[in-house]
């Protein structure tokens, strides 16, 4: 196991997709002399070149729709967007080619695309560089939705997605890529299949992923010495979702909290809602609660986006309200 | 050499000239049977013809090798054909069936098949272009000795993705032919309606492209025009556009009542109908003569009638394939 932070695990796995194979090339906005708006890539410009660590213009629709096109060609493109609000400028071509070439060709043709986004909020970044979009994407047929919220996810998640035929997203949420954790550099694979059971409890789910998950963890330490044991799930993928493991837990807990850095209303954390009714209905003894972002644009100053954002008090009082008081 | 030039030494070749000839007449004729099937309810949804757009097609497509990439339109009959994809593919992917080029899932605005490198119809305007610079992109990095042949309309010079992608096609020198088929309309808006500069070919020296306008109405032109352009990006020199002027003399799509042009407009455009000028070309050069074209339009024909029953009798993909082609899903 290598100690190293989330952002030198993201860029571990690129070096180590560069060098094993020829057709992975990253491609971006100041991915390469810049080293990278988060410095991910830092260095890697000077180890791989500017054919394979490539900058580009701030044409987010012609970058990624390249990126699909030179999939398309025979190559395996990373593709990086520099915040998840820069995303929406090529939604075109995410939605209409990159998730529908495969099935609107008849199967014919695939488009083995990595797309990186750095996403969420917490850095006072205001309200064109901090939302949690990713559960837009995750509504999307065609593509899968990983969103690493630990240093071990940050690499091995890369390393997996290059091996997909098929579109994949990752949403780096920004806050993490100072996180330090531990990576298995000789792993031969990585799963993106299933959500992970980060602590086992019995008396509520506490249900999260990527930029949240720290504040979940906060928060089931914080009700464990209440005496309230959390279950705590991180769900790793959006899309497809592992909804037997949601349900496992639910079954066990009887109770669950939805922890998204997103907005309430038609969100995700809406679908993992609407999954437990539909199949755990008769394993709740409480509604299912929600702890998501005001309805607000993300505001600038400190307070107000502190305010705005999920919190470690809110969690527990969601919880608390959940669990019957003992004794 | 001018285009002039080549023109008059291409039409010397008889049999090419037959052959350009019957591919026009081939798109002609394929797509008045579209229309006539869209009548009879075989064929739904948006169903864009391409006539009067022949020799842009046509004359295009001879510049492009079978190694070659293209990148099309919604209304990318003509193309289709061009590249040689069997009439009765097309025919049953509009029928909405099983043998269709795109399995039924595209209809007439989605064809693909990708044994020929031809990477699809695109019906959001623009949205073809990043992708044909990708393509580009990818035959450059592996040395593939291939260019990519992007076609789009007037209407797409004013989305975004237009010029983002001239420009990163130009800043990397990408072995890639935009190729607009100026038809004067983007649906129903008339070029100078829409556009501050109508010129569509200057366009390009903004990005530092080389561009050429040509007589999209004339077959020889076009054809010139296109292997001129192919061959300019072919010899490492970056991407180019090629502008023909061209006219679509049925509406926008059979749904369209066509209200904003007038008759007069369409019928001055008809007397420089590609076919007809090129039949009258030939048989000024006595290359044609009635027995030829009763030959070609009797092999039509019959084509076009083998794509009807073709489509007619294939069978519907299963419903229960539904979702086989969705990409993205749970593999464990």
């Amino acid at each position: 196991m290598t100690k190293m932070t989330y952002r030198e695990a993201v860029r571990a796995a690129m070096r180590k997709a560069l060098r094993d194979d020829p057709r992975v090339f990253l491609m971006g906005e100041d991915v390469g002399r810049y080293g990278g708006a988060f410095a991910v890539s830092l260095g890697l410009l000077a180890e791989f070149g500017p054919e394979r660590i490539r900058d580009a213009p701030l044409s987010e629709s012609a970058f990624v729709g390249a990126g699909i096109g030179a999939a398309l060609g025979g190559m395996r493109p990373i593709v990086e967007i520099m915040t998840i609000n820069f995303s929406m400028l090529a939604m075109d071509q995410i939605l209409n080619n990159a998730a529908t070439l495969r099935h609107m060709s008849g199967g014919q043709l695939n488009v083995p695309l990595v797309c990186r986004v750095a996403t969420g909020g917490g850095r006072q970044m205001a309200a064109q560089h901090s939302h949690s979009l990713e559960g837009w994407y995750a509504h999307i047929p065609g593509i899968k939705v990983l969103t690493p919220a630990t240093v071990s996810d940050a690499y091995g998640m890369l390393l997996a997605a290059l091996h997909e035929s098929d579109p994949v997203f990752i949403f780096e949420h920004a806050i993490l890529y100072p996180l330090e954790g531990e990576v298995d550099e000789s792993a031969e694979t990585f799963d993106i299949t299933r959500a992970a059971v980060i602590r086992s409890g019995s008396d509520v789910s506490l249900i999260t992923y990527g930029g949240t998950l720290g504040k979940t963890m906060q928060a089931a330490d914080r009700l464990a010495s209440e005496g309230i044991d959390a279950e705590v799930i991180d769900l790793r993928i959006l899309r497809p979702l592992d909804t037997q493991t949601i349900v496992n837990s639910v079954a066990k807990t009887h109770r669950a909290v939805i922890v998204d850095e997103a907005w309430r209303t038609g969100s995700f954390s809406a679908e993992i809602s609407a999954q437990i009714m539909e199949n755990a209905f008769d394993n709740l003894d409480a509604p299912v609660a929600r702890v998501c972002s005001a309805e607000a644009p993300m505001p600038y100053a400190k307070h107000l986006e502190a305010a705005t954002l999920p919190q470690v008090d809110q969690i527990i009082a969601a919880a608390q309200e959940l669990v019957p008081r003992h004794g | 050499m001018t285009a002039t030039d080549i023109s008059e030494r291409a039409a010397i070749d008889r049999e090419h000239s037959l052959f350009l000839l019957r591919e026009m007449l081939r798109i002609r004729r394929f797509e008045e049977k579209a229309a006539e099937m869209y009548s009879l309810q075989k064929i739904h949804g948006f169903l864009h013809l391409y006539i009067g757009e022949e020799a842009t097609g046509v004359g295009g497509m001879q510049a492009f090798t079978q190694q070659d990439n293209i990148v099309a339109t919604y209304r990318e009959h003509g193309q289709a054909l061009a590249r040689s994809m069997p009439a009765r593919v097309l025919m049953a992917e509009m029928f909405g069936k099983a043998t269709g080029c795109s399995h039924g899932h595209g209809g007439s605005m989605h064809f693909f098949d990708v044994t020929r490198r031809f990477y699809g119809g695109y019906a959001i305007v623009g949205g073809g272009l990043p992708v044909a610079v990708g393509l580009a992109l990818a035959d450059k990095m592996q040395n593939r000795q291939a260019i990519t042949g992007c076609y789009f309309g007037d209407g797409a010079v004013a989305e975004g993705e237009f010029h983002e992608s001239l420009n990163l096609a130009a800043l990397w020198k990408l072995p890639i032919v935009f190729l607009c088929e100026n038809n004067l309309y983007a649906m129903g808006t008339a070029l100078e309606r829409y556009q501050a500069q109508t010129d569509i070919s200057r366009k390009a020296s903004a990005y530092g492209l080389s561009s050429s306008a040509v007589d999209g109405m004339d077959v020889l032109a076009v054809e010139a025009a296109a292997k001129q352009a192919a061959d300019f990006v072919r010899s490492g020199n970056g991407p180019y556009l090629l502008e023909s002027r061209t006219y679509r003399f049925r509406a926008h799509s059979m749904a369209d009542p066509d209200l904003y042009r007038t008759k007069e407009e369409i019928e001055s455009w008809k007397k420089r109908d590609p076919i007809t000028l090129f039949e009258r070309k030939l048989r000024e050069l006595g290359m044609l003569t009635d027995p030829d074209l009763a030959r070609i339009e009797s092999e039509i024909a019959g084509e076009i009638e083998d794509a009807v029953q073709f489509a007619e009798a294939s069978p519907q993909e299963p419903t229960e394939d539904l979702l086989k082609d969705v990409g993205g899903q749970a593999t464990r």
